[in-house]
């Protein structure tokens, strides 16, 4: 019952976050300089002052600012985020949605790499702090987090692509012939698209969450019981992945929750090295563009995404962590 | 014996070769198929001419539609959807006379009525066009019978003919009564020209099959097909691992890194004059830059020879004036400003400009000689031209600080409010030498782009003369005057004019480098049969 009530407090704090975020992206959109017909416009000498003015217009520009957000607005509440300013004038949510499963495929992919990679990673260095393993993987992790992810991307390209030919180097499939293909074909000529960029992408965040489990790890192996179990003559494997990794992962809830939003962020370097269609470069391309209403949907799902990772990371810890919750009833 | 053998066989097989070679040449003629697969920095945005603005939208949708009338290799205008056409005596009425039986994408014919309508359409307010502008000279359009479209203009208007491109040309039948900006006929066009569009996969690829029934006979690549690939680098592996037939290259590309074997036996280069030049502009408000002697300094202080070889590699030429040098309007014999730092020092002494202190730097009445240029960030070919003239300016005494601004920024702060001392642009040219929005001094408001305000009440006539003259040799002088003005005034230090350098893969064959480039004549290009590297099913 408590839990309930705890959520529904967390709900209802949301909307009013929402809507702050949302003023402030509009305003701060607005900030910078140049107008959306900017692109269409500037420098074109067949742009008529007529032509401008009438533009304007047709994008509700020549309205207060604050007109243009209750507009916004308006539209939001009955689920449409408006038109793209850009010369296509398609519904924003038409140009988001075919961007979006393919950055999340590839981000949730990754995601799961790192996962995958650092957790044993974190574990293994926290047991054997001080070692030489320790060291060698501190070292390597951070030239991963420290080398530029484009230079890494090119690097592999030129090894992969063109050297041993293993792998194509952009795209998300075969341009020719892909369309006979049968599924298992289709599925292993996406995979082999994938791993570059999943690969990629992935080496720069090992650094981050290795570490954060290391110091977990060895936050949890000091309690006292871990002694006790030790002391019990439980087998050392049983007191590491029993005791003290359960413990140990749950910071990871709170990392996980916060990195919601970034899953469908995307980012334009490697969706701009790779040739990925997605929400990434759509997002920099209206920024560049000044298209508002295309930003603003992006700025929107971003802001739902967050706020609802930070509710489930809450959650997640009031229903992982007995102490939590144990907080939440003190209160009650 | 044994050796007589080896050089009978080594003999035979250079025979076998040489007939092979033959057979390539002298078969029946080009051969029909294969795909081009070609590699494009950014996606195209709407495939209806009159709405789109970016060059790879005009690119597909040129292939999709056709206009009233093209230009051809040696840039004249020739008929394309119009047989032929009359210009009347007074200059004031075109009259187009339209091809019979040529079809749309769904079997209608194209009559003059798909003209009228069109032409309606860009010249409806309701239209969210950038175009408009030359269609408002229009004082009447008509279409007396489907194979008739006849324009009457307020005064004669010689950019007009050019004008009638595939701007305008647009099905009435699928169109009329329905709101262009909301109809997705800019991302399912249909279309007449040599290929109609088969699928466009947004940031991904667009892929065009030929259109069977063109009306020029069909084209002889079955498919055109474009990757968008938003990283150069990332293209050119792309190129090199075989992906890509045909990208554009930059100078170091060209260069240096194509020289390898691969590339020699897949690959071949071109290069032309790109529609385009880049200049240092003055904002001729600024007290500095009054003084034309002050200008015509600065131009003999820099080389452009060395801009050319140490930006461009060689993969240029300097300009002169606002044309590039193979138009046919171009005029070769104006003043020129090659390298003389003797020169500019004598002419700044003349304006007053010496280095009276001795610190090194010119000054006039205890002032430094000191500007800044701007530029817009992310051009690196700017910012190395820019880095070259500062270094060249500081030998005669002139302080330059450069700075780079973000391209909105850029304009909608500097640009358009005239807060800047100079300027380092391109402007990319038309196939019309009609250069009046630049240079008339009607021309200097707010957003205009005469934003150095340059004024010259002869140039302002012969702007106004040219608009208003068809006769080719009367319109080439009077521009080949305008070119000497300018070359005098030095409003601009014409910087010059880069080439662009597109590679196309080997097997393409009947690609003809001209003045117009060499996708003029695209549809004629072919590869033999037993080279083809993409076979449909």
């Amino acid at each position: 019952m408590e839990i309930i009530t705890f959520i529904a407090k967390k709900l209802l704090w949301l909307i009013p976050t929402f809507f702050g975020i949302t003023v402030i992206s509009f305003t701060v959109m607005h900030l910078a300089p140049g107008e959306p017909m900017a692109l269409q416009a500037n420098f074109n000498p067949k742009m008529t002052p007529e032509m401008r003015e009438r533009l304007r217009r047709a994008y509700g520009l020549d309205k207060p600012l604050y007109v243009q957000y209750a507009r916004w607005l308006k539209g939001l509440v009955t689920f449409d985020l408006g038109r793209s300013f850009s010369p296509d004038r398609r519904p924003v949510w038409d140009k988001i949605k075919e961007r979006l499963p393919v950055t999340l495929l590839i981000n949730c992919l990754s995601m799961l790499l790192i996962i995958v990679v650092s957790v044993p990673l974190g574990v293994a260095a926290a047991v054997r702090h001080n070692s030489p393993f320790d060291h060698i993987t501190t070292v390597l992790v951070y030239l991963g987090y420290a080398a530029p992810s484009f230079w890494l991307a090119l690097l592999a390209m030129i090894l992969f692509g063109i050297k041993l030919e293993w792998l194509p180097i952009s795209g998300l499939h075969s341009l020719m012939g892909y369309s006979s293909m049968s599924t298992m074909e289709k599925v292993m000529d996406w995979a082999r698209h994938l791993v570059l960029p999943v690969t990629v992408s992935a080496v720069g965040g090992l650094a981050g969450l290795s570490r954060y489990m290391k110091s977990s790890m060895l936050e949890v192996l000091r309690q006292d019981y871990i002694l006790t179990a030790r002391a019990k003559g439980l087998p050392e494997n049983r007191v590491i992945y029993k005791h003290a990794l359960r413990n140990a992962l749950l910071p990871l809830i709170t990392i996980l929750g916060l990195s919601v939003p970034g899953l469908i962020g995307g980012s334009v370097i490697f969706e701009s090295l790779f040739a990925i269609p997605g929400v990434g470069q759509l997002m920099w391309s209206s920024v560049m563009a000044r298209d508002y209403p295309v930003l603003m949907g992006n700025l929107v799902i971003v802001a739902v995404l967050t706020l609802l990772g930070n509710l489930l990371a809450d959650i997640g810890y009031a229903l992982a962590d007995p102490r939590v919750r144990k907080g939440i009833e003190g209160e009650q | 014996m044994k050796g007589l053998l080896t050089s009978a066989l080594i003999a035979l097989i250079f025979l076998l070769l040489a007939l092979n070679e033959q057979c390539l040449h002298a078969g029946t003629g080009p051969d029909y198929g294969d795909t081009i697969i070609v590699g494009s920095i950014g996606d195209a945005s709407i495939l209806i001419p009159m709405l789109a603005t970016d060059a790879t939208s005009h690119e597909i949708a040129g292939l999709i539609f056709n206009g009233l009338v093209k230009y051809d290799g040696d840039l004249n205008l020739v008929g394309d959807l119009a047989k032929g056409w009359e210009i009347s005596e007074d200059g004031l009425v075109i009259t187009f006379h339209l091809r019979r039986g040529v079809k749309w994408g769904d079997g209608v014919e194209f009559t003059s009525a798909d003209c009228l309508f069109g032409f309606n359409l860009i010249t409806d307010p309701k239209t969210p066009t950038a175009y408009a502008g030359d269609f408002k000279e229009v004082e009447k359009a008509e279409a007396p019978d489907p194979y008739t479209f006849r324009v009457r203009y307020k005064e004669p208007f010689a950019p007009a003919l050019s004008s009638w491109g595939n701007l305008v040309v647009l099905p009435k039948h699928i169109l009329e009564g329905k709101d262009i900006t909301k109809t997705d006929f800019g991302r399912h066009p249909v279309g007449l020209g040599p290929y109609r569009l088969k699928e466009w996969k947004t940031q991904e690829r667009i892929v065009l099959e030929f259109n069977p029934t063109y009306f020029e006979g069909r084209p002889y690549l079955d498919r055109y097909v474009m990757r968008i690939i938003p990283d150069p680098a990332t293209m050119f592996l792309e190129l090199k691992s075989g992906g890509l037939d045909w990208m554009g290259l930059n100078p170091i590309q060209y260069k240096r890194q194509t020289n390898t074997r691969f590339f020699r036996e897949n690959f071949k280069k071109y290069r032309y004059l790109s529609f385009s030049y880049t200049y240092l502009g003055y904002n001729l408000r600024d007290p500095l830059f009054k003084d034309r002697r002050v200008r015509q300094a600065i131009s003999y202080a820099i080389d452009k020879e060395e801009i050319v070889r140490g930006v461009l590699l060689g993969l240029g030429v300097p300009a002169t004036g606002p044309y590039k040098p193979d138009a046919w309007y171009y005029n070769p014999n104006v003043r020129r400003y090659p390298y003389d730092p003797e020169r500019a020092r004598a002419l700044l002494k003349e304006a007053g400009w010496a280095d009276h202190d001795g610190d090194g730097w010119l000054d006039k009445a205890g002032r430094r000689f000191t500007f800044t240029v701007i530029t817009n960030q992310g051009n690196a070919l700017r910012d190395r031209t820019a880095q070259i003239i500062q270094w060249r300016l500081k030998q005669v005494g002139i302080e330059m600080k450069i700075r780079t601004i973000e391209w909105t920024a850029f304009i909608n702060d500097f640009i358009d409010k005239r807060r800047f001392q100079a300027v380092i642009l391109g402007w990319t040219l038309g196939q019309d030498p009609d250069i009046y929005d630049i240079w008339h001094s009607s021309k200097t408001g707010p957003k205009e782009l005469n934003f150095i305000g340059y004024k010259n009440p002869e140039v302002d006539r012969l702007l106004i003369e040219g608009r208003h003259t068809f006769d080719r040799e009367k319109r080439k002088r009077i521009y080949w005057r305008i070119q000497e003005i300018l070359a005098e005034d030095q409003p601009y230090t014409f910087l010059y004019v880069p080439m662009s350098l597109p590679i196309i893969h080997k097997r393409f064959r009947g690609i003809e480098p001209a003045p117009a480039g060499i996708s003029y004549n695209f549809i004629r290009w072919w590869v033999p049969k037993n080279e083809q590297k993409y076979i449909m099913p």
